[in-house]
């Protein structure tokens, strides 16, 4: 049983992995070793395709809403997506107070694309890996933020984003000046350095860490509690769990993905504040 | 870990970002902050047309007070002309009455002063004629002592 159960977990944590393998050349990785040993230049077919397909899920739907938006009585799809955009524009104005169009559509985005992606843990974890073996595809994860590659790559977008705006708002000396003469005198600057890019960095690195940490311990539990089913007692018993904790989880889903935009408006503000006063 | 996984999320994340700041928030916001609008305006509008209609209440009730007062006055005005056109025509009556009667009396007495020097001629005239009667019958001097007088005090 312990062996199955490793292989049923491995299974379901393992990404559907197109690369070039050492030795069998280009092609879907068949095991999870061999996913492992395509290295960094193998792509994540699954979490790409979920997470490009939710994001145009996203971008389809808020734009049928969008051509047929209207200042009148708003109809049922308006009044949804309004309640999302009334919410994050209320979020974002609240925090970033400078002038830049492109934040709040940002969080927009930010904000329903992770839910979306996070959405995806709630589907019965087996549903879609069976079906997509019954099709022939051997893996398949079908929660993309439980993937770091999705968050982390993410994130650091929102770190390039970060850079660009410090250097577009305060000019490149603004930004190393920064870096260098904060929080101690100037005369300390390595130290300044050391500890100025430690934040810095940190900054990507826990927001796409904290969302994969969230999601992936939330699957993680979503698979153990499949693990049950089996008898009619511990399947009931599995069932159960999975409703409570799938109950539980659209709370954490929704949170995971408003921190997520929430943040990424504060970094972006922090990116445009030009007094030193932090 | 996956590089092109990162990247390809990158680049996604990118596209989606840029769709929605193109193509969805502003035709989304738009219609919102004009709704707001259109509902401020409204608002406005009816919080306008109350004070107007308080407005023209207060009017209203201004021109009924200032008609009342002057229908009062109109009404105490008339009430006074009447008073003193009857206290003319009564002081005009009561002067006329003073002047007929006057007149009346002043008649009466140039008629009795008139009946009494026709009187007192005819009088003079019966007396001279008595006179001459008793002076062509006999003078009974005590007897028509008597009569003269009593003719005299009928005078």
């Amino acid at each position: 049983m312990a062996e199955d159960a490793g292989g049923y977990i491995t299974h379901h944590l393992t990404n559907l992995t197109y690369g070039k393998h050492p030795e069998d050349g280009w092609g879907f990785a068949d095991t999870a070793e061999k996913a492992a040993e395509m290295g960094f230049w193998s792509i994540h077919v699954d979490s790409i395709a979920w997470s490009v397909g939710l994001g145009v899920v996203f971008c389809l739907v808020f734009r049928s809403a969008a051509k047929r938006a209207t200042a009148g009585v708003p109809g049922g799809l308006q009044n949804a997506v309004e309640i999302i955009v009334d919410f994050i524009d209320d979020t974002v104005s609240s925090i970033f107070q400078h002038r830049n169009d492109i934040i709040a559509p940002m969080a927009l985005t930010i904000f329903v694309w992770v839910f979306l992606m996070n959405l995806m843990d709630l589907v019965p974890v087996d549903w879609i890996p069976k079906l997509a073996s019954v099709l022939g595809v051997e893996y398949m994860k079908i929660v993309p933020s439980t993937d770091p590659n999705v968050t982390l790559g993410m994130s650091f977008t929102v770190f390039f984003l970060i850079i660009y705006y410090s250097i577009k708002v305060k000019g490149v000396g603004g930004f190393f000046k920064e870096l260098l003469c904060h929080p101690f005198p100037w005369y300390l600057f390595p130290v300044n350095f050391l500890l100025e890019t430690v934040t810095l960095l940190a900054k990507p690195i826990s927001l796409g860490l904290r969302l994969y940490g969230n999601l992936f311990a939330g699957e993680m539990i979503f698979i153990l509690i499949a693990l049950l089913y089996g008898g009619i007692v511990l399947s009931f018993a599995g069932g159960v769990l999975q409703w409570g904790w799938a109950v539980f989880h659209v709370l954490v889903i929704t949170l995971q993905a408003f921190v997520f935009a929430v943040l990424t408006v504060i970094y972006l503000a922090q990116a445009h504040d030009t007094s030193e006063e932090h | 870990m996956s590089w092109v996984t990162m990247i390809g999320q990158s680049i996604a994340f990118f596209i989606f970002v840029w769709f929605c700041w193109k193509f969805i928030w502003p035709f989304l916001i738009g219609a919102m902050r004009e709704r707001q609008q259109t509902i401020a305006d409204g608002l406005e509008a009816a919080s306008k047309a109350q004070r107007d209609l308080e407005h023209a209440e207060a009017r209203a009730e201004e021109i009924l007070n200032e008609a009342r007062a002057e229908a009062r006055g109109i009404v105490d005005d008339a009430r006074g002309q009447a008073a003193q056109m009857v206290d003319n025509a009564r002081a005009d009556a009561e002067s006329e009455r003073e002047r007929i009667l006057k007149a009346a009396q002043a008649d009466v007495a140039q008629e009795v002063n008139r009946a009494k020097e026709s009187l007192r001629g005819e009088v003079a005239d019966l007396a001279v004629l008595g006179a001459e009667r008793i002076l062509e019958a006999s003078i009974d001097r005590e007897r028509h002592d008597a009569l003269l007088d009593r003719v005299a005090a009928e005078l």
